[in-house]
């Protein structure tokens, strides 16, 4: 529960800012949240876990006031089914949860993947394996990006590095899932869904919705009865299920995002996402002021991944520093693009361990000093 | 419809809400008797057009192959969490869930408890044949002590294994619980009572005062490895003990001064 100051502070920021878009200073999570309302959620199911409870803690307040569904289901299991369900009834769906919380729902998102409904999972990751630590991580990449539960499936997967990205990626979320009938999942970590930063809101109703004749709505005499299943006990069946969905991941490559800065006159290439891609910036600067003709890449949509610009950058980048908070993830999407071309190294710090500038910056000066590069 | 046909009357026939597909169930089964009276009720009080239907694994996970009405499948044990999640975004329109023992009893305990404890608005048709049907007859939490299935080869020891779960006895303390019943399908009027206690759910749904759950006692020929004779006297004899068909929670009439 939030306690009453929090309450306060959240009722005041709410009297000011619903209905149009206006800049002010908030948490990841509550951004987050509000974002959500703004974009037209319609049913929210969650189940308390550090660092993202503020989300439901945000939305039972403000949800129901503005036409969203808001229930705290009695385990992920159980939230993730009931994203199924509305979800599969045409509405317009989020829930949110953290490392363990999304382990457990993993068979109900490839259910959904499988019967394509839209809806958009939040990950406010922290450090694991088991129950681990409540500090940021971003050891959910593998499962994030490869698919998760079980089968041949994806997720559109966005990567926020900021409390205005938690907010805008929300919009994005639902506008790419409802396109693309692919779950969305927003990957962010514990540092961005508790910091405060200054946000600007876009307003509501932005989001138009669009027809959804699939849904379960109740069948009227006008049409065939809808269903919505991933059974298909026919093997052929199954595999052109399976061709479809893959068509789909092929045409949403298109949406690739990514960031670069000072890429093109780079010697030395960093390659980071979400919080990392923060710190990795200001390494960038740093070894720049050292005469390090230093870059930086950011993928924002780490599935579709942008390994097309990466594969380009190794045409003229000498070698490549992946940056996580983990034990290495990305950086194997990074060396599938760069094939072999070029060397890429890793950093990492692991188990809710934020890396400092000041250890990656001595990290890609011994890549220099040694001369690790291939020009 | 037509009513006479050359002279002759029709005094039964296949309602809209069933579709032409053939049911893959064994012969004698008892889940194509109550698929048949839930389309009949939903066909009889002209509810279709705002009902959604909810089938997880199990037997009956092809059950939108004969419904002809909006139905989703559900994930294993979950039924209830999707059905909460359909009529929490469309309050006014019927849901019901259709589950197993398995389902309902073990992997989905956690769910079924809290549905009808949150008293979500919906009806739940729990068929109890006593046995994971699907996955060819191994055990369920219903399964009598002593009886044998492929995973109780040497009869239910209820010492390793626990004792026959009377879920039904247990949600019905729950105040979420709107009206709770056991009925079955092994005889015509039992048939007839069972399609009077889903037509008295659906009325209830509209009242908004909680979960409707109705338990079918339900034979499972092959996995009993009997007739569907066989399985239907059987079923009385030692389903019925442990499973006494009844009403087990009636809301109170209204109060006179209401
Ligand atoms: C997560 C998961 N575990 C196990 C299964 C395999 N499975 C399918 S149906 C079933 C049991 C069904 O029994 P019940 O619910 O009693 O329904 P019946 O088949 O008897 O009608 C099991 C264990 C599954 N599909 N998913």
């Amino acid at each position: 529960m939030p306690d009453e100051f929090t309450h306060n502070i959240t009722q005041k920021i709410m009297g000011s800012i619903e209905g149009n878009s206006e800049t002010k200073l908030m948490k990841g999570n509550e951004a987050l949240a509000e974002a959500a309302l703004r974009a037209g959620m319609q049913a929210y199911f969650g189940y308390p876990i550090t660092p993202q409870s503020e989300i439901l803690e945000y939305l039972i307040i403000h949800g129901p006031k503005r036409g969203s569904v808001v229930l705290q289901a009695e385990s992920e299991v159980a939230a993730i089914n009931m994203v199924y369900g509305a979800a599969g009834a045409g509405a317009r769906v989020m829930i949110s949860s953290s490392s363990p919380g999304i382990s457990l729902m993993q068979e109900g998102i490839s259910y959904i993947a499988a019967a394509e409904l839209p809806c958009v999972i939040v990950n406010i990751q922290r450090g694991g394996p088991g129950l681990g630590t409540i500090q940021p991580a971003q050891a959910d990449y593998f499962q994030a990006v490869k698919g998760g539960g079980h089968g041949d499936y994806r997720l559109i997967v966005l990567a926020p590095n900021s409390v205005q990205e938690m907010a805008d990626f929300m919009f994005d979320g639902f506008r790419l899932t409802e396109q693309y009938r692919i779950p969305v999942m927003i990957l962010s970590d514990g540092a961005l869904g508790q910091m405060m930063e200054k946000v600007t809101l876009a307003p509501a109703g932005s989001l138009p919705h669009s027809a959804k004749p699939w849904a379960t709505v109740g069948k009227p005499p006008t049409r065939e009865h809808n269903f919505i299943t991933s059974l298909h006990i026919e093997p052929e069946r199954m595999e052109e299920i399976n061709i479809h969905l893959q068509k789909k991941y092929q045409d949403v490559q298109k949406e690739v995002k990514f960031e670069l800065h000072n890429t093109d006159d780079a010697d030395i290439v960093l390659v980071a996402f979400g919080l990392s891609a923060r710190i990795c910036e200001k390494v960038m600067d740093l070894a720049r002021e050292k005469g390090i003709r230093a870059g930086l890449i950011r993928p924002i949509t780490l599935y579709p991944f942008p390994s097309e610009i990466i594969a380009q950058i190794a045409e003229t980048a000498a070698a490549f520093l992946t940056v996580e908070m983990n034990a290495g993830q990305m950086v194997e999407d990074v060396r599938l693009a760069v094939n072999g071309r070029k060397p890429v190294f890793f950093k990492g710090r692991m188990g809710g361990m934020i890396p400092t500038p000041e250890e990656v910056l001595a990290e890609l000066e011994s890549i220099v000093e040694h001369k690790l590069m291939h020009a | 419809m037509e009513n006479s046909l050359n002279g002759l009357e029709v005094v039964y026939e296949k309602v809209e809400t069933l579709t032409d597909a053939p049911m893959h169930y064994c012969p004698g089964c008892g889940h194509g008797v109550v698929h048949r009276v839930i389309m009949e009720v939903i066909q009889e009080m002209g509810i279709t057009e705002d009902t959604i239907g909810v089938a997880p694994v199990g037997c009956s996970v092809f059950a939108y192959n004969y419904m002809n009405i909006d139905m989703q499948e559900a994930a294993h044990g979950r039924a209830t969490a999707a059905a909460t999640g359909v009529k929490r975004v469309l309050p006014e329109k019927y849901v019901f869930t259709y589950q197993g023992d398995g389902d309902l009893a073990a992997i989905g305990t956690g769910e079924t408890i809290h549905t009808v404890n949150r008293g979500e608005n919906i009806l739940m048709v729990f068929v109890n044949n006593g046995v994971y049907g699907m996955t060819g007859g191994q055990m369920a939490p219903t399964t009598l002590a002593g009886m044998k299935t492929t995973t109780s080869p040497f009869g239910r020891d209820t010492a390793t294994m626990g004792s026959p779960l009377r879920i039904t006895e247990l949600i019905a303390h729950l105040p979420g619980a709107y009206y709770v019943t056991r009925q079955s399908v092994h005889s015509a009027p039992a048939v007839r009572k069972l399609k009077k206690a889903i037509q008295q759910s659906f009325e209830y749904q509209k009242l908004k005062q909680g979960t409707c759950f109705i338990e079918v006692v339900a034979n499972c020929p092959s996995g009993w490895k009997m007739t569907p004779v066989e399985s239907n006297k059987w079923l009385v004899e030692n389903m019925f003990p442990m499973y006494p068909p009844g009403d087990i929670k009636v809301p109170k009439p209204p109060a006179a001064n209401n």
